[in-house]
């Protein structure tokens, strides 16, 4: 009895069953593409990235193209997932290439004492905007290039903030 | 004369319906390869099938081979990621990772060491500590394997996959055991 009033129902509703199972081959769709392989919304906080980025949640766009084809420049907001703690993804700014020497401080907030490092083969010089309160790559040293999760490009929230986000290399 | 008006009408007309035909052929093929691959790139998410080159993990995978040139019957492993929503690995797992000095180079090695650890060996006299979120890897052929006695530990972030069944060829076709070789961890 139930299971034939079933069948009826689902007769009379073939087409709304067609659209709904359309809806959800689209979303499913929409999902893979969005945040696996194509683009991601990230949800930055915390004090690192400073003058860019608020210390309150900043939304952001960032895609996962370019890095897959090797176009990544200094100044450029990446994600990179933590070398120490691999569970985490953490915003940097790419300082330096492969090849590149860097000099820097080592710890801003009690002496001028400066490093200079070559950044080897396939890695990366990441560091935050704010350099007294970054964990970055004068903590962890260079990064490899694989670590890299994404390239961030547009800010959606906040609303005053609308808008792409501008490559800019002032060291 | 009416022929040749004849003629051109019927021409067009059976164009048009081939055109028609081709044009609906060539649309059922694409959506069907479209959908055929994102399924395949949904799984691949999850799990995939990499070729093993090389005799760096040679008792393991490929023990025919004696050089890196590779052979006729390289292996096909089952690559699976799930292991990638918490990064959590024992000593013994034999993983596929994105070699440190170079991203589009995946190479697969044996975890050895995890954070914390403490690495000597026969090979070296001095003892490494395993620094937080890198592991020690290490190929099964030490022979001729390029792995962290020469580029150091890897960050954990790198890993793309754990190994778990060899798929071809067909007489090798089994589990990939996870095995911790004796005497490199040291006592601590």
């Amino acid at each position: 009895m139930g299971v034939s009033r079933l069948r009826e129902f689902i007769a009379n509703n073939k087409v709304l069953f067609d659209k709904a199972f359309f809806v959800v081959q689209f979303l499913c769709f929409l999902h893979l593409k969005n945040n696996t392989h194509i683009s991601t919304v990230v949800l930055t906080s915390g004090p690192s990235m400073l003058p860019t980025l608020n210390i309150t949640a900043d939304l952001l766009l960032a895609e996962r193209l370019s890095h897959r084809f090797g176009k990544v420049e200094p100044g450029d907001i990446v994600l990179v997932r933590s070398p120490v703690a691999p569970r985490k993804v953490v915003t940097k700014r790419v300082i330096g290439m492969e090849g590149h020497s860097m000099t820097y401080v080592v710890d801003p907030n009690s002496s001028d004492r400066c490093e200079t490092i070559v950044v080897p083969k396939g890695h990366l010089w990441v560091q935050g905007d704010n350099i007294y309160a970054s964990t970055d790559s004068r903590r962890f040293g260079p990064v490899p290039y694989g670590l890299l999760e994404g390239k961030v490009f547009w800010r959606i929230w906040p609303p005053k903030d609308f808008g792409p986000l501008e490559k800019e290399l002032d060291k | 004369m009416a022929r040749s008006n004849w003629l051109p009408f019927q021409l067009t007309h059976f164009q048009a319906n081939l055109d028609m035909g081709t044009r609906n052929f060539l649309w059922d093929v694409a959506k069907k390869s479209f959908t055929f691959g994102l399924i395949t790139f949904t799984i691949s998410d999850y799990a995939s099938i990499l070729p093993v080159r090389g005799a760096s993990m040679s008792p393991t995978f490929n023990p025919g081979t004696n050089t890196t040139f590779g052979s006729r019957t390289d292996d096909m492993v089952l690559v699976e990621k799930f292991c990638l929503t918490n990064y959590k690995f024992s000593h013994g797992d034999v993983v596929v990772f994105s070699s440190p000095s170079n991203y589009k180079e995946r190479q697969i090695k044996r975890i050895i060491g995890l954070p914390g650890d403490w690495i000597g060996g026969p090979y070296s006299y001095d003892v490494v500590k395993v620094p937080k979120g890198h592991c020690w890897v290490e190929g099964d052929n030490s022979a001729f394997s390029l792995d962290s006695r020469s580029f150091g530990p890897v960050p954990l972030g790198l890993v793309r996959g754990r190994v778990t069944h060899i798929v071809w060829p067909p007489q090798r076709v089994g589990e990939v055991n996870r095995m911790v070789p004796q005497g490199r961890l040291s006592p601590n």
